[in-house]
């Protein structure tokens, strides 16, 4: 068995997001770049499923579509316990552009699940891993909080709105990953670090593809008012401003 | 130039996010010119989906089904319904069936998809929506260039309308319909309020000291009729269920009112609740960022404060 785990490069989830002149785009300048959370969280349980069943998880893959200055997340997938990157060098695009880049790049390899988180922390579209599946033509199951493998076999958990389903599903098919799904991240370790300065990394050229939105312009949250603060000995003065001031009660 | 919704239906019934959603397309619809088709997955009866009447549904197409979720067959029949009906715009929920089917109904639309909308477009020529993007810390506006749209609304961001009217309710073949994963077991929980749907949430995190101490919490939020909530390291800890963590990396929320419990407000922390109309604090520590997002705050020891809360509302309800 054969998974591929999509890997997107974001800022730091601490950044604070600045601004060009015109608010047209973000200013990266001295941001901090991770591997977005989610899919952190995708590579790690890859990674267990590989340790714990050796003779059926023959390798992890990583992909991610951007130019050269992300392969620095890349490297940090592989040290972690990747077998080897995919970049497409593309541009960044929207959602539409990313998922057709990374399901062109890897249409006809042999993977049998490919992992996507179910959201990435810059754009929050929550759309990629389910427009690769339909892009391959292959099953998908989103919000997915518990994967294991019981030979060939695939078993999930999914969440639904207060609830969970326990689901079989056959590969090929793309999961796309929420909290759960691993616990703590896994860290690089220095002997990971070293091997992972040469373990392969292919770079494939984009493909045409025209992107279905963009972004107009950015604009900083409204500020939030400042805090009115109640004496501890006071809580029915908390109880008559949320009636009669905020009138939420 | 018609507008698709999609909505679901938890046990035959629907919501008041389901009003708000069908509402919402009726609003777009009129924006863009056009007629408001609704199309619903499940077992629903006729007596159910004709309440969907008074907000604007005009037409409701019925895809009767015993068939769990599944992506891939959803999405092809939404798709399918989309395009016999001629829709340019659809629109689903941002929760987790939304965010499983709306990217698959994009790419069958060959459309662009903008999920997280917040309220009503900006235009409609060229159609440019409002977002949040960074989780909470920017908002955007973004076009949608290609001639079908698909989008998904951020719930409680719309509100509900009314658009009484006559609504017609036509059967969609499912005969052909068929899915590949099987649903082995499922658990829902049943009686308790849906953390998403709820107006009140009552949250607590590390400041609660331990999972020994939360029966007080709950009392606050029976009390108050709120879902109960809890922050990353708490359900990490396993204190609570994760089904309630709220933040970047669990829920996104936007109750009218959220009571933030020993939870000093960490950024990925906001991310999941920076929606809600008014924030409450208690926290032991007069400098805990969380007072800078809190619309009323009180600083001190909820060992002490939460029954003296609980007992104040309590007194309020009784009374009200
Ligand atoms: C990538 C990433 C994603 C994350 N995603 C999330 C997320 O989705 N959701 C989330 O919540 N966190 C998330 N976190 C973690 C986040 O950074 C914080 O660590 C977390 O929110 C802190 O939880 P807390 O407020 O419960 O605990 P703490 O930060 O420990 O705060 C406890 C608070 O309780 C107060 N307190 C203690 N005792 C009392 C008492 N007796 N009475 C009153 N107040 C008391 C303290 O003053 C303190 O302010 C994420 C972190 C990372 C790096």
């Amino acid at each position: 068995m054969n998974i591929l785990v999509c890997i997107s490069n974001v800022p730091d989830t601490t950044t604070r997001i600045k601004y060009s002149a015109d608010m047209k785009e973000v200013d990266y300048s001295g941001v901090q770049w991770i591997i977005n959370p989610w899919d952190e969280l995708a590579l790690t349980r890859a990674i267990e499923l590989k340790e714990a069943n050796p003779a059926l998880v023959q390798k992890i893959t990583v992909i991610t579509a951007g130019r050269a200055d992300v392969e620095a997340t890349l490297r940090k997938a592989l040290a972690c316990g990747a077998d080897d990157a995919i970049r497409v060098d593309a541009a960044s695009g929207d959602s539409l552009y990313t998922a057709s880049q990374l399901a062109n790049a890897v249409k006809g390899d042999a993977y049998d699940v490919i992992l996507c988180g179910i959201e990435s922390s810059d754009y929050n579209n929550s759309a990629v891993g389910g427009m690769m599946a339909e892009l391959l033509d292959y099953n998908s199951v989103s919000a997915v909080s518990s994967l294991n493998l019981d030979g060939n076999t695939i078993k999930v958990t999914r969440e639904i709105d207060g609830g969970k389903q326990n689901i079989e599903v056959a590969g090929p098919v793309v999961l796309i990953v929420q909290k759960g799904i691993a616990i703590n991240p896994r860290i690089p370790s220095m002997r990971g670090i070293m091997t992972a300065r040469t373990k392969p990394l292919k770079v494939v050229p984009a493909t045409d593809v025209i992107p279905a939105s963009r972004v107009v312009s950015y604009e900083a949250p409204p500020a939030k008012s400042a805090c009115k603060m109640i004496a501890p000995d006071h809580i029915e003065e908390l109880v008559n401003l949320l009636h009669n001031e905020a009138r939420v009660i | 130039m018609s507008v698709l919704v999609y909505i679901e239906n938890w046990n035959g019934k629907f919501k008041k996010s389901t009003y708000e959603l069908v509402s919402y397309g009726k609003r777009i619809a009129a924006g863009l010119g056009g007629e408001l088709s609704i199309i619903s997955i499940g077992n629903v009866d006729e007596t159910e989906l004709k309440k969907l009447g008074a907000y604007g549904a005009g037409k409701v197409l019925s895809a009767n089904t015993d068939m769990a979720l599944d992506d891939k067959a959803y999405a092809a029949l939404i798709a399918e319904v989309a395009n016999k009906s001629n829709a340019s715009v659809v629109v689903m929920a941002n929760n987790s069936t939304g965010k499983a089917l709306a990217p698959r109904v994009a790419v069958k639309l060959n459309a662009g998809l903008v999920s997280g909308v917040n309220g009503l477009p900006l235009s409609y020529q060229p159609f440019v929506v409002s977002k949040k993007a960074f989780s909470g810390k920017s908002l955007l506006q973004a076009e949608i260039t290609s001639g079908k749209k698909v989008i998904t609304l951020s719930q409680n961001t719309a509100g509900v309308e009314e658009f009484p009217g006559d609504v017609t309710v036509e059967p969609v073949d499912v005969s052909a319909v068929s899915g590949s994963v099987k649903v082995l077991s499922s658990d829902v929980q049943t009686g308790t309020i849906l953390l998403t749907e709820a107006e009140i949430v009552v949250s607590g995190g590390r400041g609660m000291r331990g999972p020994e101490n939360w029966k007080p919490l709950e009392e606050l939020a029976e009390v108050l009729g709120a879902a109960t909530a809890c922050s990353r390291p708490v359900s990490d800890e396993g204190w609570r269920p994760h089904h309630e963590h709220v933040g970047q990396t669990g829920k996104v929320i936007a109750p009218n009112l959220y009571f933030a419990l020993g939870i000093s407000g960490a950024i990925q922390h906001l991310a999941g609740v920076s929606s809600s109309k008014v924030i409450v604090a208690v926290n032991k520590d007069a400098e805990a960022p969380i007072f800078t997002a809190a619309d009323y705050g009180i600083v001190g020891d909820l060992q002490e404060i939460l029954p003296k809360m609980t007992e104040a509302f309590r007194k309020f309800k009784a009374n009200a």
